[in-house]
């Protein structure tokens, strides 16, 4: 019987380890996986040539992936500049400001929102922002645009962002000490001025972190982006033209992928950017959260 | 600012009701697609619901596997190294941001190697990938609340460590765990970019592992780009279907996470 025990603890011990241990290196694993991938791509061109070059004609053997790298920033500041402004101030009402019962209220809200798939935000940016961008171009600027754009593809992330970083921003801001508030109050400033000196001048890292991380899930962000943002290779600065950004181009991708030499190995190379420059930004502003919640 | 994003919650599901509830029948519901129906032909999404249900059950499973011991051990075994178990948090954080196209292209890498077609498993082992670390985070939050002292009342009484996971803590934190497996359920469900690559489509309903399988956010993606008006109509149908699923969901993990904890010792 004691020895059962023993035994089954030992098993059930390993395990736990290895599913701990398989899941912890698994970044490690992928990244491995898709550089392995890329291989061939990058015995041919130089690391630079790849992230700078503009040119992309993947028949005559030429991957640049200068324009796609800019599509998705492009997109990506967009939709923070309607990220950002809105979940600071939305964070600061839920936190400081509202009714127990609207915060009761808001985090099924925040919660179906983060839950819905993409897809459905895509759905949604179909029949609402495209047309909408489309008669704010012409009724604005007077200019011809089929609605598929960067400020569409903004506008879709930055919904779907907005969740995400407004529920970052509430656990940064819950950790306030209410005395440091109180203090502040009690020495005669507005509640306004309170939460502008106190709540937002002392979070500073974790307000930064919580836009740091929404901007890495918005890169990364693929299915709803690509079916509005209109997937045209073409340096432009006009958010009422489209745009390609980097995930599009790997999903839009596979299926001819395996016709053209190296392309395959191209498609790895984009997941491979993709994964790098996503994980660096996480780790790093996981980093200061971490950081700022052992204070 | 707050009262906004209700209005826009409902103003997206409005919208998907609107213009999808009309196309919205039984066919859709209960059929395959028959001969012509990507051109405005007989025919329902059950092969893409059934497949999506597959991948993300299955998907769901291994998840369980893998990430169910794991958020155990960081809270058992690992209960009294503090720096340690914050690191591997951070590990997992960081984890969750990987986006799902990066899966999607790894699961492909993989496939290559081993040799399979894009098929059931695939897309299966690529979603599981995807919901692990989903899992073990959600668990591992609500094992992090038990008190420390029903843990070391547990050694107290001579029980081992893994008895003590199992049978106590595994569970106090049961009503989280039914939210885990919910979410991760959920998000197998809903997403697109990791199966586009690994389970193909097709317009059966798959019986076997080996065979391809279509996957609901897929078919509204492929019937969207459609330029026949009923394969568009039936793509709204097939987002409300979609949209119904996952509120149902994420409802349902909260009411049944209220339920399952009323039997905690408090």
């Amino acid at each position: 019987m004691q020895l059962r025990r023993r035994i089954s603890d030992y098993i059930t011990g390993i395990w736990m380890i290895t599913s701990l241990v398989t899941i912890l290196l698994l970044p490690l694993i992928i990244g491995a996986g898709l550089y392995f991938k890329a291989g061939p791509l990058l015995s041919e061109h130089s690391f630079y040539e790849l992230l700078f070059s503009g040119q992309w004609a993947p028949s005559s053997g030429k991957f640049g992936f200068g324009h796609f790298i800019i599509g998705s920033l492009y997109v990506t500041l967009v939709s923070f500049m309607f990220t950002a402004p809105f979940c600071l101030f939305a964070a600061v009402y839920l936190t400081e400001f509202s009714s127990a019962a609207l915060i009761r209220v808001m985090h099924p809200v925040i919660d179906v929102l983060a839950g819905l798939p993409s897809v459905i935000y895509g759905v949604w940016g179909i029949l609402v922002v495209v047309p909408f961008v489309s008669d704010l171009a012409s009724a604005l600027f007077s200019m011809n645009s089929t609605g598929y754009s960067v400020l569409s593809g903004g506008i879709v992330l930055a919904v779907m962002c907005i969740p995400y970083t407004l529920n970052m921003l509430i656990e940064v801001f819950n950790t306030v000490p209410s005395g440091l508030k109180e203090a502040a109050l009690s020495m005669g400033a507005t509640r306004w001025e309170a939460v502008k000196h106190v709540v937002i001048r002392g979070n500073y890292p974790g307000i930064i972190s919580a836009y740091g991380l929404g901007i890495a899930k918005a890169f990364g962000e693929t299915i709803a982006v690509m079916m509005v943002v209109g997937n045209v290779v073409k340096g432009t600065i006009n958010p009422f033209d489209p745009a390609y950004p980097l995930p599009a181009l790997i999903a839009n991708n596979y299926g001819e992928m395996l016709s053209i030499p190296h392309y395959d190995a191209a498609l790895m190379f984009a997941a491979f950017l993709l994964l790098a420059i996503i994980l660096i930004f996480n780790l790093f502003f996981r980093y200061l959260i971490h950081k700022t919640r052992r204070q | 600012m707050a009262y906004s994003l209700i209005a826009v919650l409902a103003f997206i599901i409005i919208v998907i009701f609107v213009k999808g509830i009309g196309a919205l029948n039984w066919d859709m519901l209960l059929k395959t697609p028959k001969g012509g129906y990507y051109y405005g032909g007989e025919g329902g999404v059950l092969n893409a619901i059934a497949g999506s249900v597959y991948i993300a059950f299955g998907a769901t499973i291994i998840a369980v596997v893998i990430g169910m011991p794991a958020a155990l051990y960081i809270n058992v075994q690992l209960v009294r190294y503090r720096r340690t178990q914050n690191t591997i948090r951070y590990f997992l954080d960081a984890l969750w941001g990987i986006p799902s196209i990066v899966y999607g292209a790894f699961g492909f890498a993989l496939m290559l190697f081993f040799g399979m077609n894009a098929s059931l498993i695939a897309g299966i082992i690529t979603v599981a990938l995807l919901v692990s670390p989903i899992m073990v985070r959600t668990f591992d939050e609500v094992l992090s609340t038990i008190p420390r002292g029903l843990h070391e009342a547990s050694l107290a009484l001579g029980s081992t460590r893994t008895e003590t996971a199992f049978r106590v803590m595994f569970k106090q934190a049961f009503p989280g765990f039914i939210t885990a497996v919910l979410l991760s359920f959920g998000r197998g469900i809903g997403d697109a970019a990791s199966v586009l690559f690994t389970a193909g489509y097709t317009d059966n309903v798959p019986v076997n592992l080996d065979e391809p399988a279509a996957t609901l956010p897929l078919a509204i993606f492929f019937q969207l780009g459609s330029p026949i008006p009923e394969v568009r109509q039936r793509a709204f149908a097939s987002a409300v279907i979609l949209t119904i699923m996952i509120l149902a969901i994420s409802l349902g993990a909260r009411y049944l996470s209220k339920r399952f904890s009323r039997n905690n010792l408090k």
